[in-house]
């Protein structure tokens, strides 16, 4: 193997470990600044000992989420270098005003509540989570940027032999980078909900904390079902950016080979990749895919075959993600659905309960699907259409040196995904503090 | 123009990262020696509890910044320090999960796994930025943006020197930190180890000030620009007056003229390489310097507005985080 197939088996393997962590914190960080605002309204004790068990499980998640970020900071510049002097006037001008404006907040708010509990006057404390959830939002604007210019980019010039600004305002206005955004955000917040819904009913089904554990069992509730319409609208215009911008992706995603007009979407797909074609196509349902794709049933999808091979990314890749992720996205539509018609009664309801719970890592997996598709779907770019991956990785790094890493990667990511994962589960069933009637006073 | 402002820019977010993060370092590194307990580790954990977190930021956007001004410095200075880079991130990254993980870990044994990941994760880190600020000070020995070195060479006596030097500044750097934040079980004894630490401080500083006229060009710039010799003196002043605070029990005083003993010894490196930031040893003509390394002029300027917006908004709500958390910890109420 060599240095680039490892350096990109390492990406891979730091990009996906990183964002299991990441959509939670997205969510969580939010739920948990609402049910702290109630309390600060209501003085209602239940709703201070919601913001902290929930507020618990974020940090154990947050502390991942941080130090798996550094690495796909440091790999850029390790493993990615020539991509790096080739786009860093504009992608490392992103990732800076990420740090400076919304990391720095994040970093420096979570401690001030985890240590200000006692310190700080009732309001100042929930401010510091709102500006932790607020600083968590505004950082994934920036990093999606970062990507939307990968996947899209706009306000450059090449010049010197590099890609440079030449508007700032093209390039925080890209119209893919915020489609992204809302999409993946939305997602995030759904994967709150679910998580929320999924250790609420949990508990639930053991009678554990009823009132504390149907209050929480609402708030997911309302994040599930909102949020997983909005990532599905979302995701329909999402759709059509990659049509018209990344017509490739679009046929990979549909596993289409031959251009159609109009174009139909098969229900069950077996994509034959060597031969250039599909072994299965059944159910197919006509217009489907050029509504999917330009929102006119009589619109041209073009396939695969249009583009010269190395031109083309892995298509039973994207396709199989793809496909996974509309499919949980369809469920939890409808399971967000039940969860929020029957919020006032659920402890009732035993057979919903219990599969919520084991919905719990779904949004996880569609997530990730998601994020295949995108990163999958953009091969053999790394910037769409600028410069190809084969070219992007580092000169003077040996495939031992990345072998070494990755190896280490694998290693130090079980061990710690491991810890956290059993910590989690711990605590998630070890429930909240018992309520007390004499809380420390403030000092 | 642009460009000198975000080489001095660069030089202070670097050093701004190890006055901060370097006491934090300090304290995990001196943890087998200080804590005799169970209750001094936590005092240990909680004195850097409120800081730590923020504090690791200023690497990111250290990075970040180098990435966005100085693209092709970030390209060459992180492929080619692969093997030492990688070996800091495992240690943050270790360092980084203690905290939390510790914390809510209930068996001894993952107790004390975590308090030797959290003391590799502190000591390493300090030793190995030491370790490839001083080979930047040397100069890589460059090709082309190609490293000619090998990762042993990384390791030689000036840049073990510079290593030591960078270990032993943040232990004494954290000692004091410790002494402000310690409630008196623990407060004597940090006081004391900063008092034995600072002469081995004061002997790395001198034979590491003295090494770099042998082993460097660091000097080259102060003969050039006199005036620039007020750069070195911060250091050697800090050095003197963070002792005599700390033996008239002044602690804040003794720490923030420590932080500027930290501060003043990585611009005295940072001024001596201009205008490169990565000089190489084979030739300056294969040194990435502001000239051949820097981003375009239109992102300099837009970064520039970014950063003078946003760094003194950084610096004051820090600022109040310290304020506001820098108090003695009580036993009764540590987090960690």
């Amino acid at each position: 193997m060599d240095a680039l197939l490892l350096s990109r088996w390492q990406f891979a393997v730091a990009s996906f470990f990183h964002f299991l962590f990441v959509p939670l914190t997205l969510g969580l960080s939010v739920l948990v600044a609402m049910m702290e605002t109630k309390y600060v309204r209501t003085g209602d004790e239940t709703y201070k000992r919601m913001a902290k068990f929930w507020g618990r499980l974020f940090l154990i998640n947050f502390a991942l989420g941080v130090v798996t970020g550094i690495t796909l900071e440091f790999q850029f510049g390790t493993n990615w270098a020539r991509y790096s002097s080739f786009v860093g006037d504009i992608f490392g001008s992103l990732l800076a005003v990420e740090a400076t404006v919304a990391f720095f907040l994040e970093s420096t708010f979570i401690a001030v509540w985890v240590f200000g509990w006692d310190r700080l006057s009732k309001k100042m404390h929930n401010a510091a989570i709102w500006i932790v959830a607020i600083a968590t939002n505004l950082s994934a604007i920036w990093i999606l940027l970062a990507n939307g210019f990968m996947q899209n980019p706009v306000g450059y010039v090449i010049r010197n032999g590099r890609a440079e600004l030449d508007s700032f305002y093209e390039v925080v206005t890209n119209g893919f980078g915020w489609s992204q955004f809302f999409h993946t955000v939305s997602g995030a917040w759904m994967l709150a909900g679910f998580f929320v819904m999924g250790i609420s009913a949990w508990h639930l089904l053991r009678n554990n904390e009823m009132d504390f554990f149907k209050r929480s069992f609402k708030f997911g509730a309302a994040f599930a079902i909102i949020f997983s319409v909005l990532v599905a609208v979302q995701g329909h215009h999402h759709g059509n950016q990659v049509a018209r911008l990344q017509p490739t992706k679009m046929a990979a995603m549909e596993s289409l080979w031959e251009t159609e007009k109009p174009a139909g979407m098969s229900l069950l797909v077996i994509p034959d990749e060597a031969n250039e074609r599909n072994l299965v196509e059944f159910l197919k349902i006509p217009y489907v895919l050029s509504i999917l794709a330009f929102n006119d049933p009589m619109a041209e999808v073009k396939g695969l075959k249009e583009w010269p091979k190395e031109d083309r990314p892995p298509v039973t890749l994207t396709f199989l993600s793809f496909r996974a992720m509309v499919g949980l996205g369809t469920l939890f539509i409808a399971l967000g659905a039940m969860a929020w018609l029957w919020r006032n009664k659920i402890e009732t309801k035993r057979t919903l309960l219990r599969v919520l719970v084991y919905a719990i890592p779904l949004p996880y997996l569609a997530l990730e699907f998601g994020w295949a598709v995108a990163e999958i779907g953009r091969q053999p770019w790394i910037v769409w259409g600028l410069m190809r991956t084969e070219n992007a990785h580092s000169v003077g790094v040996s495939a031992t040196q990345v072998a070494v890493s990755l190896g280490a990667f694998f290693v130090v990511y079980t061990l710690l995904g491991l810890i956290d994962f059993f910590l989690l589960r711990k605590y998630a069933v070890k429930g909240p503090e018992k309520a007390s009637t004499s809380e420390p006073k403030a000092a | 123009m642009l460009e000198t402002i975000w080489f001095i820019l660069w030089g202070v977010l670097w050093a701004m990262y190890f006055v901060l993060d370097g006491f934090d370092f300090g304290i995990g590194t001196l943890m087998p020696f200080l804590a005799k307990n169970e209750t001094d580790r936590r005092i240990m954990y909680n004195a850097q509890g409120p800081f730590w977190d923020g504090n690791e930021v200023w690497l990111i956007t250290a990075g970040g910044v180098t990435f966005a001004a100085f693209p092709e410095v970030y390209a060459v200075m992180f492929s080619q320090l692969y093997t030492p880079l990688y070996l800091l991130l495992f240690a943050l990254i270790f360092r980084g999960v203690t905290f939390e993980f510790r914390h809510l870990s209930e068996s001894p044994t993952m107790k004390k796994f975590m308090d030797i990941c959290h003391v590799l994760g502190s000591f390493l880190p300090a030793l190995l930025l030491g370790v490839a600020f001083s080979n930047i000070f040397m100069g890589l020995p460059l090709e082309n943006g190609v490293s000619q070195g090998s990762f042993f060479g990384l390791l030689n006596p000036y840049a073990l020197a510079g290593g030591l030097l960078f270990v032993t500044a943040f232990c004494y750097h954290g000692a004091v930190w410790l002494a402000i934040k310690s409630p008196a079980s623990m407060r004597q004894r940090a006081i004391r180890a900063a008092e034995e630490i600072w002469p081995a401080l004061v002997l790395l500083a001198v034979v590491f000030l003295a090494a770099s006229a042998l082993a460097t060009d660091l000097y080259a710039n102060y003969l050039k620009y006199p005036f620039l010799l007020f750069i070195p003196m911060i250091p050697v002043a800090g050095l003197v007056l963070t002792r005599v605070a700390l033996g008239k029990r002044n602690l804040w005083q003794s720490w923030i003229f420590s932080a500027a003993t930290i501060f003043g010894t990585t611009a005295f490196g940072v001024a001596g390489i201009f205008p490169a930031l990565l000089p190489s040893s084979i030739g300056p003509e294969h040194s990435v310097t502001i000239h051949n390394g820097a981003s375009s002029p239109l992102t300099l300027q837009i970064m520039l507005g970014v950063a003078l917006v946003m760094v003194p908004a950084i610096i004051l709500y820090q600022a109040w985080v310290f304020k506001h958390f820098s108090f003695q910890i009580k036993e009764e109420e540590m987090i960690y």
